[in-house]
């Protein structure tokens, strides 16, 4: 793989509660090379959109971060607060979920724009203002004559083509894009999913996609992470853990999407846990079918699909039951356990 | 235009040629002329029948009606124009439910019921569950006292809130999503009615959890002989879970047939292209590169002929090609173009305000040149793309002295036409000369 944008070393996201310290991001690693796109997938609650912000320092007052998180080989953590503003939106960059709420209705398109460049070239002209905002405008497919527009006068798939362009007009190298398509219907969100798919021709960016999609995953990423209760269940090239997944989470998850091919119902028992107090060991054993005694006692580790260390582009998945290597014959014997009741599992 | 030959129809609703228009409030000043200030077409004019004991899929993107129509079936909108006649299993009269009112209407809601698409806000946060699912039985006068308690815990039982006794005394804020919406569906079904109309129940689930609830409502179905209509845009979810599928655009039935007809031969091109785009997970397949362009347009503003034709990768000379399309074509063009080009163009053309109309015929003035300017610029923009399919419609560029006059061809009516096992509402699909 070419260079690496944003490497990420055991990220911990956590805020305070009056019920105790949410462990929203618990350990996370993973890295971005140049020109990548990276999907990250997982329930609602299972930490992906606070792991997004918290990659661009948009965390909410109260939030604690630590962990390495290295953007071209400096640590963005151990950097002041200034010296992180100067990254955001020139390096770093992020695409938000509801355009309309995004936008200043009082403000024109071309204002916006403007005031994005100021902040960051305050001695750009207006002349190379307009220019270089409408070259992102074209590639992105608003027409010029829409500059001076508000944004009212834009449908909702245009707003997010001027979320996009807002995001890209400064070159950032890394963007977030926190489902990005939710908001729209399903012609108008295969188009945003080419374009952010198509992005990497033009811009040379690389894109962190967060969405519950799986099928927007397999059509624009690249590699994806699945991510449970806090963690990086498994992460590797897009095509292969979708053909071929290693943990029983994303497997479980994969056969519960309802695509059109599916002839069955198949749902997850259970729901997903409580971030305050998650079960001990593996996050996922209280409804993993493949449970065993080991699963609730020890954490497994992230590894290599060939039970190898993690390496740059290697497939990694952390449970027992896939990476099985040292543990006994009692270790891996079925989980007992108590029947889980209907009402725990709506 | 029975689409199930094989089965006694017993319609339980027949909707007739329904609209639903919503007038739109403009400006003040405009008002206080009394100037028309436009119209909403959600709903304009819809024909289908719900037969008892099917559930009926209507698909669509937001802003294509069927949340209206959905509504309208439980007279929770007033219908403009025409008819929703509901014939209750029970024997009680027929009656037209987009005719009745006040006291009448609210005792017909009993049989008709709807389960909402977001259950966190389908629940009063101040009301515990006991009182909320049993909320219908006492606006009803049904049932008080132990009756009403054994009543509200039988029907959390049926939807797999169990133990209900544990569930009676919380708040929705202590359940889940998916508890929230089994607890709709529980107060939608107290009243035992015939028809649930169901807008989006699972959209706001997670994917773990979508499975459970349409089982769920599956179950149900079978053992309340239930009617269901199914108000969704998730294509994937409809193929599994409806009998047959209504897929509107713009206020209108495009195309209405069973399911498995639909989804195995989709006649609109509009059906075709969205089958096409629902993003799937087998990473095999490859994402579809000729999207139709554009966005559902505006219901105040339908375009001329078939709503779907700006869009349409198949679209035709007699499909109702109108200036407004010509602009849309133009603005398109400037994306292609260097911003040097663009701005020469701009101030040759102008705003496009002279294309900014419906009618079949145009008349584009020169701003900063000569009408031979303008007849250049767009032939440029032609030969870029000669297999557009606006130019099919367009039948003629003349050079006048007022400018450049373009006239469009007309455009066919679309009504919905039998086809094969299904009805689709577009031109490809003439009249069976039989």
């Amino acid at each position: 793989m070419s260079e690496t944008v944003i490497d990420a070393t055991d990220l911990r996201i956590w805020y305070g509660t009056p019920r105790g310290p949410v462990r929203a991001v618990d350990g996370v690693s993973f890295s971005v090379g140049r020109g990548e796109i990276l999907g990250l997938v997982g329930e609602s609650g299972c930490g992906k959109s606070t792991l997004g912000r918290g990659l661009l320092g948009l965390l909410p007052e109260g939030a604690k971060m630590d962990g390495e998180l290295k953007f071209a080989g400096d640590d963005l953590l151990a950097m002041s607060p200034k010296e992180r503003f100067a990254h955001r939106g020139r390096d770093l960059a992020m695409i938000f979920q509801e355009p309309l709420t995004r936008l200043n209705p009082l403000m024109r398109i071309s204002e916006h724009f403007t005031e994005t460049l100021r902040v960051h070239h305050p001695k750009m002209s207006p002349a190379d203002v307009e220019t270089r905002s409408l070259d992102v405008l074209r590639l992105i497919g608003i027409p010029p004559s829409r500059w001076r527009a508000y944004p009212h006068e834009f449908s909702g798939g245009m707003r997010q083509r001027l979320m996009i362009a807002l995001a890209l007009v400064l070159r950032p190298a890394f963007v977030v894009a926190d489902e990005p398509t939710t908001a729209l219907d399903v012609l108008v969100e295969a188009q945003i999913i080419k374009l952010l798919h198509d992005l990497r021709e033009n811009f040379e960016t690389s894109l962190l996609l967060i969405t519950h999609n799986l099928g927007i995953i397999a059509e624009a990423c690249d590699r994806v992470a699945v991510m449970y209760a806090g963690k990086i269940v498994e992460i590797g090239d897009a095509r292969t853990v979708f053909a071929d997944p290693q943990h029983p989470y994303t497997r479980e998850l994969l056969r519960s999407t309802i695509t059109l091919t599916t002839d069955g119902l198949h749902s997850i028992p259970g729901a997903p846990p409580d971030l305050v107090s998650p079960p001990s060991g593996c996050h996922f054993h209280p409804r993993c079918p493949d449970a065993m005694t080991i699963c609730p006692l020890r954490e497994p580790a992230m590894l290599a699909r060939d039970g190898g260390p993690v390496h740059v582009g290697s497939n990694d998945v952390a449970c027992w039951a896939a990476n099985p290597a040292g543990l006994s014959d009692a270790d891996l014997a079925p989980l007992v356990r108590e029947e889980l009741s209907v009402a725990d599992e709506a | 235009m029975p689409t199930k030959p094989e089965l006694a129809l017993d319609p339980v609703l027949e909707v007739e040629d329904l609209k639903i228009h919503f007038a739109l409030r403009g400006s003040g000043f405009a008002r206080l002329l009394g100037r028309d200030t436009g119209t909403v077409r959600a709903v304009d004019g819809v024909n289908l029948d719900l037969e008892r004991g099917e559930v009926l899929g209507l698909v669509g993107e937001s802003g294509s009606g069927k949340t209206t129509l959905g509504r309208a079936m439980l007279g929770l909108v007033a219908a403009t124009s025409g008819s929703i006649h509901h014939r209750p299993g029970d024997g009680s009269p027929d009656t037209d439910i987009a005719a009745l009112r006040g006291k009448a209407l609210r005792q017909r809601r009993t049989r008709l019921q709807m389960v909402f698409q977001d259950p966190h806000a389908a629940l009063n946060p101040s009301m515990d569950i006991e009182t909320a699912v049993g909320h219908p039985l006492v606006i009803h006068k049904r049932a008080s006292g132990d009756e009403l308690r054994a009543r509200v815990v039988s029907a959390l039982e049926r939807v797999g809130l169990v133990p209900a006794e544990q569930f009676l005394s919380k708040y929705p804020s202590d359940l889940s999503g998916g508890q929230k919406q089994r607890a709709v569906i529980a107060r939608a079904i107290i009243l035992d009615p015939e028809v649930l109309i169901a807008d989006e129940p699972v959209s706001m689930l997670d994917m773990s959890v979508r499975a459970k609830i349409l089982q769920l409502m599956l179950d149900l179905k079978d053992d309340l002989g239930l009617t269901y209509v199914y108000i969704t845009h998730d294509l994937a979810t409809a193929k599994f879970f409806c009998d047959r599928v209504a897929i509107m655009y713009l206020g209108k039935v495009v195309e209405i047939g069973p399911t498995a007809e639909i989804f195995a031969h989709p006649r609109h091109p509009y059906t075709q292209a969205l089958l096409k785009a629902i993003p799937d997970v087998d990473p095999n397949k490859a994402m579809p590169r000729d999207l139709p362009r554009g966005e559902i347009p505006d219901a105040a503003r339908p375009p001329r002929g078939c709503s779907f034709h700006p869009r349409c990768p198949l679209a035709r000379a007699d499909c109702g090609w109108e200036p407004r399309d010509l602009k849309a074509l133009v603005e398109e063009h400037w994306t292609r173009v260097p911003v040097a080009d663009y701005e020469r163009e701009h101030a040759l053309v102008g705003g496009l305000a002279d294309l900014d109309h419906s009618e079949n015929r145009a008349v584009v003035k020169p701003h900063g040149g000569t009408v031979a300017d303008l007849d250049a610029l767009f032939d440029r923009i032609r030969t870029e793309n000669a297999a557009e399919p606006l130019w099919q419609g367009v039948t003629s560029i003349t050079a006048t002295e007022d400018g450049l006059v373009f006239e469009f061809a007309p455009a066919a009516e679309v009504p919905l036409r039998p086809s094969g096992p299904t009805e689709v509402a577009c031109v490809l699909y003439p009249p069976d000369p039989s």
